[in-house]
């Protein structure tokens, strides 16, 4: 036992005592913030992020979005460990290319969203720490969003939020979306402009109330026209 | 083994001439896409290895987990039923997870546990039925397809996977129910009931099941047993989907939501 005298508030002495060797292990995995959110229209769909890279109290960088540009039909949204976010797309980049050069022809996002499973399981025993949202335009140019845990299990959505203020987001794009909760009003499908309009609104409310959340809002828009990118600003603090 | 060389069962790492193997560093020039590769941590213990990993530096990774699922035989057939509830920790992911894999139209496969590796396995189960049926021209039995799960679960034994399943069908000994789980147990029985709500389930099913129960019956006490475990248990609810397998395939009976169920069995409308 190593004891330590100091003084303490009062003015008093106080003691301090060890109680021996703390085992301190490497930890792989890191986290490093940030908020995905994924929406499926009848003809579009959106997938957004925030632009924070956090880690522990500190902010590494204001400008790095949770977006990555797959094919001309897809995008992809990863938060978690941004070291593994960034070697799952190159992984992903990559079997897209080979892909494309096996059988002529671009990946649609359903069978994206069935490899990136795969993937995923390859890595069953020691994760990829990411969580992963796929939107895009399916087969028949409709809106579909994947929505993945860390080990590959997905299912398709109709929108699915995810990342560190994904509880957060969740609820409202239940109520707002999917009219859960909500008695006597009338089903109206989502047009794009009022999709967009939500998405920004909820990710100003996720920044308030969420640390790793904030800084610049980067919305994704996939159409049949290509996909279309805005940047709006949120909370700095 | 008998039942492998008849089956035409080859294992894709003996097609390949290369064993499965799991390797501290993944094959990068091929990304796995030519033998089937699982990363591990090094020097660790895989099963423990997530467990550590967690609260540290605010580091969670939670797997979608938990199920109430139900089968069994009666004279007409067989009936499924299950929940489409996934947690992750204490969050929940999705209210509306299909937990039943439709192998072919005279095979169905249930998920409970961890829903990666459930829907990795069977999905791979289904392969391996569609690669047999085109070799050997006649559909696989139900005993031998919950074989070649259950061995696939054995190789991978004491590695952490998380998986209770039932493999129902109908073949040429007619209506087929077997349990399969994540440490190779593999069970033939007339019903069954998996996940962490399977106690409230069988007391349900157990109570009500009679072997002459008539099509519509059986329908309600599956609906019901799922009903009553998803009341109970937190990590079981959403919808209840029920399934009828009989000679002629399997077909979606229907799919309603517990809270309803429940408040229509309170007011003793059933």
């Amino acid at each position: 036992m190593f004891s330590v005298q100091t003084f303490g508030d009062t003015g008093k002495m106080k003691d301090y005592h060890y109680t021996g060797p703390v085992e301190h292990r490497f930890s792989p995995y890191a986290f490093n913030g940030g908020t995905v959110l994924a929406v499926a229209g009848e003809d579009f769909a959106i997938v957004a992020s925030d632009t924070r890279l956090s880690e522990g109290y500190s902010i590494h960088s204001r400008d790095s979005p949770k977006c990555y540009k797959l094919t001309d039909t897809t995008v992809i949204g990863c938060s978690g460990f941004h070291g593994d976010c960034l070697t799952l797309t190159k992984i992903i980049d990559a079997r897209l290319k080979m892909y494309k050069h096996s059988n002529n022809k671009t990946m649609t996002s359903g069978a994206i969203a069935a490899m990136l499973s795969t993937i995923l399981y390859g890595r069953r025993f020691f994760p990829y720490y990411v969580y992963n949202i796929i939107g895009g335009l399916d087969e028949e140019g409709k809106g579909a969003v994947y929505s993945f845990d860390p080990v590959g299990s997905y299912q398709r959505d109709t929108y699915k939020a995810g990342g560190s203020a994904s509880a957060m987001l969740q609820p409202l794009l239940d109520n707002q979306i999917g009219f859960k909760n909500m008695e006597g009003v009338q089903h109206v499908p989502l047009t794009q402009d009022k999709a967009v309009q939500l998405v920004k609104d909820v990710f100003i409310s996720a920044a308030e109330r969420d640390v790793y959340t904030g800084d610049a809002l980067r919305v994704c828009i996939i159409t049949k026209e290509g996909i279309d990118e805005q940047t709006v600003a949120l909370r700095k603090d | 083994m008998a039942l492998f060389e008849v089956s035409g069962f080859r294992s894709y790492s003996e097609v390949r001439g290369r064993q499965t193997h799991l390797a501290d560093r993944t094959n990068h020039y091929n990304f796995g896409t030519k033998t089937q590769e699982f990363a591990v941590p090094v020097g660790v213990d895989p099963s423990g290895f997530l467990k550590t990993c967690n609260h540290d530096g605010g580091v969670c990774i939670d797997m979608n987990h938990g199920t109430t699922t139900l089968a069994f035989k009666f004279r007409h057939g067989v009936i499924v039923a299950v929940d489409s509830r996934a947690s992750a920790g204490r969050y929940l992911a999705s209210n509306d997870v299909n937990k039943v894999i439709e192998i072919n139209p005279y095979l169905l496969g249930t998920m409970s546990g961890s829903a990666a590796d459930c829907q990795y396995w069977e999905r791979l189960l289904a392969k391996e039925c569609r690669l047999y049926r085109l070799r050997n021209n006649h559909r696989i039995s139900v005993a031998a397809a919950s074989k070649l799960l259950c061995n696939m679960m054995l190789g991978y034994r004491g590695m952490g996977l998380s998986v209770g399943s039932m493999i129902c069908g109908w073949d040429k000994q007619g209506p087929g129910l077997y349990y399969v789980d994540d440490n190779g147990t593999r069970l033939s029985g007339r019903m069954f009931s998996t996940g962490c709500g399977n106690g409230y389930a069988y007391g349900v099913i157990d109570s009500g099941y009679r072997e002459d129960m008539t099509v519509e019956e059986a329908y309600e006490l599956g609906r019901r047993g799922i009903a009553h475990a998803t009341h109970r248990d937190a990590y079981s609810g959403g919808v209840v989907n029920t399934l009828y397998h009989n000679k002629d395939g399997w077909i979606k009976v229907c799919k309603e939501d517990v809270s309803e169920l429940i408040h229509r069995y309170r007011k003793g409308m059933f």
